[in-house]
């Protein structure tokens, strides 16, 4: 294959002296000086500098590098814990409603009653889907409900007049987890996995104290298993006082089948951009709502989204809150999305999800069986891991190997090396939005890449060859940072 | 279900396969008591056109500023967006991928992450910044945070004249630490040196600023930076990007972090996000960033390519002792800020600044000529700026703005009871002298 091996100059590299892609109008009031009203020394010494294009060129710039992109409109994109399932374009539609996105957030609420109607609706839509008391929409993404909802326990906590800082967390968590409790000023303890990869609980008994504030758990976990001890680990924490908290990543495994709250889960965060399918946007934005059961409700962000008397209204008496997370009420456009994809769904929509999602799931994890050590027997639920162990031993290739092997077969590589407890881990997650005949093509492209690692092995260690580059130097980035083109003086 | 990509029929093959009779046998891990039994309490599925009459109904309740002229900021301002944003930023290619982790299959969107941070270092005048965080508020705490780890000292100070809801924010991620905050008063609207100095010690981590304040007023940068410099301490700004064509970079008058808020970059105002936040700091605390960077390097072959890196600050490798617990970012609005600066350049960013400062001293000039309104401070200010109304409840301003089809100005007593006669006033380069003629005349109606 032909390679495209010419660079996409920079924007400061195709600039134009004196061109402009807007067209500005003249200044239609009497001017005043500037210098006269600004003192000279806050003024700016020089113009910034920026690029200088045409429309026409600042089009075709950001055409072509999107055009250097895997996309999941594009690509199947089976990324472990991410959920990269398909983006319904009437969330698009909807969230781009003049009426929506011309909102301001200090507006009088009876101006805005659509929009809090939207997001008053939406906090019950996920209390319900979580079997808990209260929701709050303000954290922007995931790793911040975290951090919210360690909080919110700390305040609980305290309103209590305890001072417990420990968490206990899996060693199937992901990074978010301890970084959110640090954050918080929080000690973080590993608690040990079975070898049956879930929760040991012996070594919770052991490693819980009167200082645990809370556990964080996933469920399902990021090895796509559900811990069936769900219960028991709630108990055990609910015994010594502390509180069960659910990554909630994993929702859509199970939304429709069990709710959180029933399984004595205290505290869990959502993410709206892979649950409910709000488009993640190269990284963001999303959205980490949180929900709690009634004895933490009085300590979420305020002010809250309320209805009283035929009226949306924002409830800032809120005494025991933690206060403030995030500028605003959160990520608006976000929870439009969510909330007309679970409309669109409803009830048994929501259930059908997460049935197709552990169907999808289950099938390929049996088709890929033959070829790739699974860890953990299936069934699993909305994922699975592999382990690229024997082809690492035997021939010297590596997930990291595969994950480009697959680029050139125009498909995502799924999530590599995590979980940490899992060698040569590849998270494979296909969402219940694909196919039959791309989940059999992915099946068909990994039997001949673990076929080829044997016959081939060099194909494998030079890919991707389609790519507008080859492997990057990931090295040289880190050792010699080079993180903003520079002018020349 | 049209979102499902797997029919009824296939159902039954993929069963097979599994060897399961039902797709219920594959939640056998759940204990049948937790098991929910039946359909959650949530509504019936709703057809493509119901929905849409349901969401347009729910946008058509709501009278923002597609159809009032606001003079609202206090974060969030109503600038032009030149269409081309909307146009290049909806492209599904970077709407719908996950973040750059697969370099190679994502030199696109990782070219223009290296983009924008050239350019939020080239506005801010400042050695290096990451890919985004989600707003100013919490990326205030973060550098609040950043500055604490970087001195080892525990007290900050933050001016009064900061946008109230950022000084809450850092108040709440700071619940849970060993710090102390206190507040710079600035009756006048800006903060004084003299003032500011008085209150520095040697265990100051950072002073918190924002330039130009939540007043709209530009507080003397250069001076502050002395003052804290001179006990050690680190200088945070918060900045609007906008005001940068005009006024002086924080890079140019000492500050050591900046954050700001992106929203003025090419975002909708959206009822308060999804925004971006940013933050830019001195190539000496590269390595306590908190986010994402995006670094050029090299393919095998030599050519130019881009990746993520310096990720041993991150939560994925570093967990507990990570600069931050951040992943997800504001990567799409980094996109649309880049994009709209790109659009804009050199030229197009000094007019809107330049316009919004005319529009903006215009306003004020015709409504201080009013009997019963004078600004309530004299402090420079750039495009917003603070109303009192010395005879008039405010109440009513906003009240007979709204019958006219304005959006006066945010009221202040919410947050400063001894500003409870005053109205922040924002002005951007999209109002035209019609519109502000209409505003003053709310004014003069009223003062007579
Ligand atoms: C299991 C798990 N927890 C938490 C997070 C963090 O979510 P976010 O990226 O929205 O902050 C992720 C996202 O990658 C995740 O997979």
């Amino acid at each position: 294959m032909e390679k495209i091996d010419h660079d996409i100059k920079l924007l400061f590299e195709q600039s134009v002296e004196g061109q402009s892609g807007v067209n500005l109008p003249q200044c239609d009031v009497p001017e005043a000086s500037v210098s006269e009203a600004i003192p000279s020394a806050l003024l700016a010494a020089t113009p910034v500098r920026l690029p200088e294009m045409c429309e026409r060129e600042v089009t075709r710039h950001f055409t072509r590098l999107s055009e250097r992109m895997m996309s999941v409109d594009a690509n199947f994109y089976p990324l472990g814990s991410c959920t990269m399932k398909y983006n319904p374009k009437i969330n698009e539609w909807a969230a781009d409603l003049p009426g929506f996105t011309a909102g301001h957030p200090y507006q009088d609420v009876q101006d805005i009653q659509g929009s809090m109607e939207l997001m008053y609706r939406l906090r019950q839509l996920l209390e319900e889907i979580a079997g808990l008391s209260e929701v709050s929409l303000h954290p922007a993404a995931g790793a911040h409900g975290e951090l919210t909802a360690m909080m919110v326990v700390r305040a609980y906590f305290r309103d209590r007049g305890e001072n417990r800082d420990e968490v206990l967390i899996p060693d199937t968590a992901h990074g978010t987890n301890p970084a959110s409790c640090a954050l918080c000023g929080e000690r973080v303890t590993i608690v040990k996995s079975t070898p049956e990869g879930l929760v040991d609980l012996d070594d919770l008994a052991a490693k819980i104290t009167d200082n645990t504030a809370a556990m964080m758990i996933t469920n399902p976990n990021t090895l796509g298993l559900f811990d069936k001890s769900i219960k028991k680990i709630a108990d055990i924490l609910h015994q010594r006082g502390a509180q069960l908290y659910l990554d909630g990543a994993n929702m859509n495994a199970i939304m429709g089948q069990v709710r959180p709250g029933d399984c004595g889960v205290d505290v869990m965060h959502y993410n709206l951009h892979k649950t409910f399918s709000t488009p993640h946007g190269c990284g963001g934005p999303g959205a980490g709502p949180i929900a709690v059961a009634e004895h933490l409700a009085p300590f979420l962000p305020a002010p809250q989204v309320d209805f009283v008397d035929g009226k949306y209204v924002w409830d800032f008496n809120r005494p025991k809150s933690i206060g403030k997370v995030r500028t605003f009420y959160g990520q608006f456009g976000v929870m439009v999305r969510a909330y007309t994809y679970i409309r669109a769904l409803g009830h048994s929509g929501i259930k059908n999800v997460s049935d197709k999602a552990v169907l999808a799931a289950n099938y390929l994890g049996k088709k890929l069986e033959p070829f790739y050590t699974l860890p953990y027997p299936l069934p699993c639920m909305h994922e699975f891991v592999i382990s690229a162990e024997k082809q690492k031993d035997d021939h010297g290739i590596r997930a990291l190997d595969i994950a480009k092997q697959l680029i050139d077969y125009g498909i995502h590589p799924p999530t590599i090396y995590f979980p940490l407890i899992v060698s040569e881990c590849m998270m494979i997650e296909p969402t219940e939005t694909e196919t039959l005949e791309t989940l059999d093509r992915f099946a068909a492209i990994m039997q001949r890449i673990a076929e080829q690692a044997r016959t081939n092995p060099e194909l494998a260690h030079q890919a991707p060859v389609t790519t507008p580059v080859s492997r990057v130097d990931e090295v040289k980035a880190a050792r010699e940072p080079n993180l903003r083109w520079r002018y020349k003086e | 279900m049209a979102y499902s990509g797997i029919s009824q029929k296939q159902v039954r093959h993929m069963l097979d396969t599994i060897g399961v009779a039902r797709i219920d046998d594959l939640f056998a891990d759940i204990p049948a008591e937790l098991r929910l039994g039946k359909l959650l309490n949530l509504p019936e599925p709703m057809d493509d056109l119901s929905l849409q009459n349901h969401l347009r109904s729910l946008a058509n309740r709501n009278h923002g500023t597609d159809k009032l002229i606001s003079f609202l900021g206090a974060g969030s301002y109503d600038h032009f967006i030149p269409p081309v944003v909307d146009a290049l930023a909806s492209r599904s290619e970077f709407v719908t991928a996950y973040t750059p982790y697969q370099a190679e299959a994502s030199q696109g969107v990782l070219q223009a992450f290296y983009e924008f941070q050239t350019m939020i270092c080239e506005i801010t005048g400042m050695d290096v910044t990451n890919a985004s965080m989600y707003e100013a508020g919490s990326a205030t705490a973060e550098a609040v945070l950043m500055a604490r780890d970087i001195t080892g000292r525990s007290k900050v100070l933050i001016g009064q004249n900061v946008h109230p809801e950022y000084v809450q924010i850092v108040r709440t991620y700071l619940a849970s630490q060993p710090m102390t905050i206190e507040i710079i008063p600035t009756p006048t609207g800006t903060i004084e040196p003299s003032v500011l100095a008085s209150l520095i010690d040697d265990q100051t981590a950072a002073v918190v600023i924002q330039q130009p304040d939540f007043f709209g007023c530009l507080n003397p940068v250069d001076k502050i930076a002395d003052a804290i410099h001179a006990a050690k301490g680190l200088l945070i700004s918060v900045v609007d990007p906008i005001s940068l064509g005009l006024i002086a970079g924080p890079g140019q008058l000492g500050v050591d972090i900046v954050v700001g808020e992106g929203q003025p970059l090419g975002l909708y105002q959206n009822f308060g996000g999804p925004y971006l936040g940013f933050m830019a700091a001195k190539s000496a605390y590269l390595r306590r960033l908190p986010g994402r960077l995006i670094g050029m390097t090299t393919d095998h072959e030599g050519r130019r390519a881009f990746c993520l890196t310096l990720q041993t600050r991150e939560q994925h490798i570093r967990r507990e002792r990570a600069t931050s617990n951040i992943c997800s970012n504001e990567g799409l609005m980094a996109i649309r800020a880049a994009i709209y600066l790109a659009a804009m350049g050199k030229n197009g960013f000094f007019q809107v600044a330049n316009l919004c400062f005319q529009k903006a001293h215009y306003a004020a000039s015709q409504i201080v000529g009013i009997e019963g309104f004078e600004l309530a401070f004299k402090a420079p200010f750039f495009k917003e700026f603070v109303v009192r109304s010395k005879k008039f409840p405010v109440d009513k301003v906003i009240h007979e703005a709204r019958q006219a089809g304005l959006l006066a100005g945010v009221p202040l007593e919410c947050w400063y009871p001894e500003l409870g006669d005053c109205l922040l006033v924002a002005v951007t380069e999209k109002r035209t002298r019609d519109e502000i003629d209409a505003l003053v005349d709310v004014f003069r109606k009223i003062g007579g």
